[in-house]
């Protein structure tokens, strides 16, 4: 079923105090992303780690250490505090203790995707990060894309390699500040484990691939980022750097085109698809048969699908899209249209008249 | 676009995309020119900007710097790459700062990266720096979101040409803690800085621009790369791949007028006919045959516009007639045009208050294709 538009509430917003309260008291979580093994990201957060200690004078410490190590990393280790890995039933997992025990500012995890053994307080690594979190330690910490459990299947169709420890996305997403270490391809191929015979020409591709699906991801998490700090700081935000397309459907056009078009348009621009009805009452069968047609389309398209209620559709309309920062508003020809709408304009020309800061396409019926 | 042929000649040119001064883009580039040094390439710098950055200045220590040109203009020396000694010099690779730098007057071209296209032409690959900000189509975002327009700008396809595009990316809080360090700016200027562009928020934005735009060039080239046969990643994505290859590809018709609000149209119609893969044509229409019976500011601007459009690579038209809206629309029939790009209704005088407007008359008339019309980006009024 469509959701049914949410207002804010009080609850809502005590949510938000508590949420800022909780914000103070937690750790900060910092992950390096990187796309390919190679690209630096180990040198890169231990090289943070350093400047942080010896600039801004950090209580840092080393959680966790990933083979192979690197002679430059070595160098960097060399000037900081490390906390050894624990080997438990063969399997090396962080010592959650020794630093809770320890008590650093800041701790640095190389490798955050990692299953702890069987008998283990938590399954995986990162639950032992949050751990940390939530005692107050900031960690930096590092990952490649393809440990990433929902990229898993798409990097393994492009790099043909299996992993079997990954960590959830939506750990990536809660990360306070992501960092992504863009090194071009040719980079990677140098320094990255000899291990894939392949021409250049495919691996070049292959990773140029896995750069994209990294810098789009860490634009989402940015993006998410941006609305949590708007949003702290009560500023309504007026620009959209992602585009987000919105398609209205009304009951008795036919709108698969439309949403086929939504659909391929939000891809190309690596943006979001939200289709929209507003409830009328008393449609006949036909018109709800053709309604329900394009919800189930848009829903297959992986629209996120939102019935309106409302008396005053284009108020509706407006203020779903505003609320949802939408930029594009695609709409359709009513092909019904009396002489009063033909003189005075009727749906689509409000929408134009409304729907200011948005482009409005409007499409054949 | 180059063929092939022409392009085994031609040299690479690599682009270092930030966000802001100071996200560590000229240093990453001179770092890349030692490590191509080492390795044996033949690399000189033809120009880089200090601003006073210790670390950056040291990478320079090693390199072979090009003296750069002294250009007198209105009795102050201004200092320019000197584009015809590197050409003598002819090295392999060349480093080059601030792309999208506009020239002295005086100088032999107005802007840089169009020294830069020579350098290319005479087989020298080049390496260099700019933000995202400065990519034309985005102007009117970046405009929208800091409250400057960004003067220095580097038309899209220039930086389609780039053989690779690589993010200088550095969080916003740490740009920030070295602004406050000094490692950017002088203090005063500094200062400046933070109440502008360097606004938290705004930090994040560009941030996310910039990130955005460089997967979107990564795209571009996963298709130009391969040829036909490519598929591009949200393709692949796709579920309906097979119904994606029939479509057919769209053509865009983007109005042009006198009206200022035309940059940001052909801006906007650029940048989604750049995202769409689409065809893009720019079209005037006249009232008579011939262009000079227009008031003497209303045929400047237009001219303006039109060139405007040309240095985004976008194909011309001046059409006559006297109806605006059936002339547009003939054209679109007559050219297989998939979508129209019309602005909003311009507030004055001439829009009617009963009677249709040219956009209300063009989405009654062009009912067999989409019309798009633009948003005006407006900045925020300040909040009291």
């Amino acid at each position: 079923m469509p959701e049914v538009l949410a207002r804010p509430d009080p609850d809502q917003l005590l949510r938000r105090v508590q949420a800022e309260e909780e914000f103070h008291r937690r750790g900060r979580l910092k992950i390096f992303l990187g796309y390919a093994p190679g690209v630096g990201k180990s040198f890169r957060m231990f090289d943070e780690g350093r400047r942080r200690r010896e600039r801004n004078h950090e209580d840092v410490v080393v959680g966790a250490i990933q083979p192979p190590v690197s002679p430059e990393v070595q160098d960097l280790l060399k000037k900081l505090e490390v906390i050894p890995l624990k080997v438990v039933e063969g399997v090396p997992m962080i010592n959650v203790d020794a630093i809770l025990r320890r008590r650093p500012q800041v701790c640095l995890i190389d490798g955050l995707a990692y299953d702890n053994p069987p008998s283990s307080a938590h399954a995986k690594r990162w639950q032992d990060v949050e751990q940390l979190l939530a005692n107050g330690i900031s960690v930096i910490g590092s990952v490649n894309l393809q440990f990433i459990e929902e990229f898993r299947d798409q990097v393994e169709r492009i790099t043909g390699r299996e992993v079997s420890d990954t960590i959830p996305l939506s750990f990536v997403k809660m990360a306070d500040e992501i960092e992504v270490v863009d090194a071009p391809p040719e980079m990677c191929l140098e320094r990255g484990s000899p291990g894939v015979k392949e021409d250049l020409t495919t691996s070049q591709r292959k990773l140029s691939e896995l750069r994209e699906i990294a810098l789009l991801l860490a634009a989402d998490v940015v993006d998410h980022q941006l609305e949590i700090y708007l949003e702290r700081q009560g500023i309504e935000p007026l620009w959209g750097v992602q585009e987000r397309i919105l398609v209205c459907v009304t009951p008795r056009m036919n709108a698969n085109r439309m949403i086929e078009s939504g659909r391929r348009n939000a891809d190309r621009f690596h943006g979001e698809l939200f289709v929209v009805y507003v409830n009328e009452l008393d449609l006949s069968p036909a018109d709800q048969k053709i309604l329900e047609s394009n919800l189930s389309l848009a829903r297959k398209l992986n629209a996120q699908v939102h019935l309106l209620e409302s008396e005053e559709p284009i108020h509706a309309i407006m203020e779903f899209a505003r609320q949802h920062g939408i930029t594009q508003i695609f709409i359709g020809h009513s092909s019904r249209e009396s002489w009063w709408q033909r003189l005075w304009g009727g749906f689509v020309d409000k929408i134009i008249r409304e729907a200011e800061g948005m482009d409005v396409r409007v499409f054949p019926n | 676009m180059t063929d092939t042929l022409s392009s085994t000649r031609r040299g690479n040119l690599k682009i270092y995309l930030g966000y802001a001064a100071g996200v560590g883009k000229t240093y990453q580039m001179l770092q890349e020119a030692h490590e191509l040094k080492n390795s044996g390439i033949d690399v000189v710098v033809g120009y880089f900007e200090p601003h006073g950055r210790k670390d950056t200045i040291a990478l320079m220590e090693g390199l072979e710097a090009i003296p750069r040109r002294k250009i007198e203009y209105r009795g102050t020396s201004f200092e320019e790459m000197d584009t015809a000694a590197i050409l003598r010099r002819h090295p392999q690779v060349c480093a080059v700062d601030e792309f999208a730098h506009t020239n002295v007057p005086g100088s032999e071209r107005a802007k840089r990266w169009e020294d830069v296209q020579v350098l290319l032409d005479a087989g020298i690959s080049v390496l260099t720096t700019m933000n995202v900000q400065h990519i034309e189509s985005l102007n009117d975002q970046v405009w929208q979101i800091a409250g400057v327009r960004v003067r220095e700008t580097v038309p899209d396809w220039v930086v389609k040409q780039a053989d690779e595009v690589v993010m200088v990316d550095l969080p916003p809080e740490a740009l920030l803690n070295r602004l406050k360090r000094g490692v950017v700016y002088a203090p005063e200027k500094a200062q400046a800085a933070l109440q502008n562009f360097f606004k938290p928020s705004t930090l994040v934005v560009l941030r996310e621009m910039a990130l955005r735009q460089t997967a979107h060039e990564l795209d571009l080239r996963q298709v130009t790369q391969e040829g036909s046969e490519a598929l591009t990643l949200d393709q692949r994505r796709a579920a309906a791949e097979k119904t994606e290859e029939l479509q057919p590809s769209d053509r865009i018709l983007i109005y042009v007028t006198a009206d200022p609000t035309t940059a940001m149209l052909i801006r906007r119609g650029r940048r989604v006919a750049d995202y769409l893969r689409a065809d893009c044509f720019a079209v005037a229409v006249l009232p008579d045959s011939d262009f000079h019976n227009l008031p003497a500011a209303q045929r400047e601007a237009l001219e303006k516009h039109l060139n405007f459009a040309r240095n985004l690579h976008i194909e011309t038209r001046i059409l006559q007639g006297k109806d605006v809206a059936a002339t547009l629309v003939g054209f679109a029939r007559l050219h297989q045009i998939t979508q129209i790009f019309l602005a909003r209704a311009q507030r004055g005088p001439r829009v009617p208050l009963i009677g249709r407007s040219l956009v209300q008359k063009v989405v009654r008339l062009a009912r067999d294709m989409q019309v798009t019309i633009v948003a005006e980006r407006r900045r925020p009024s300040p909040k009291v």
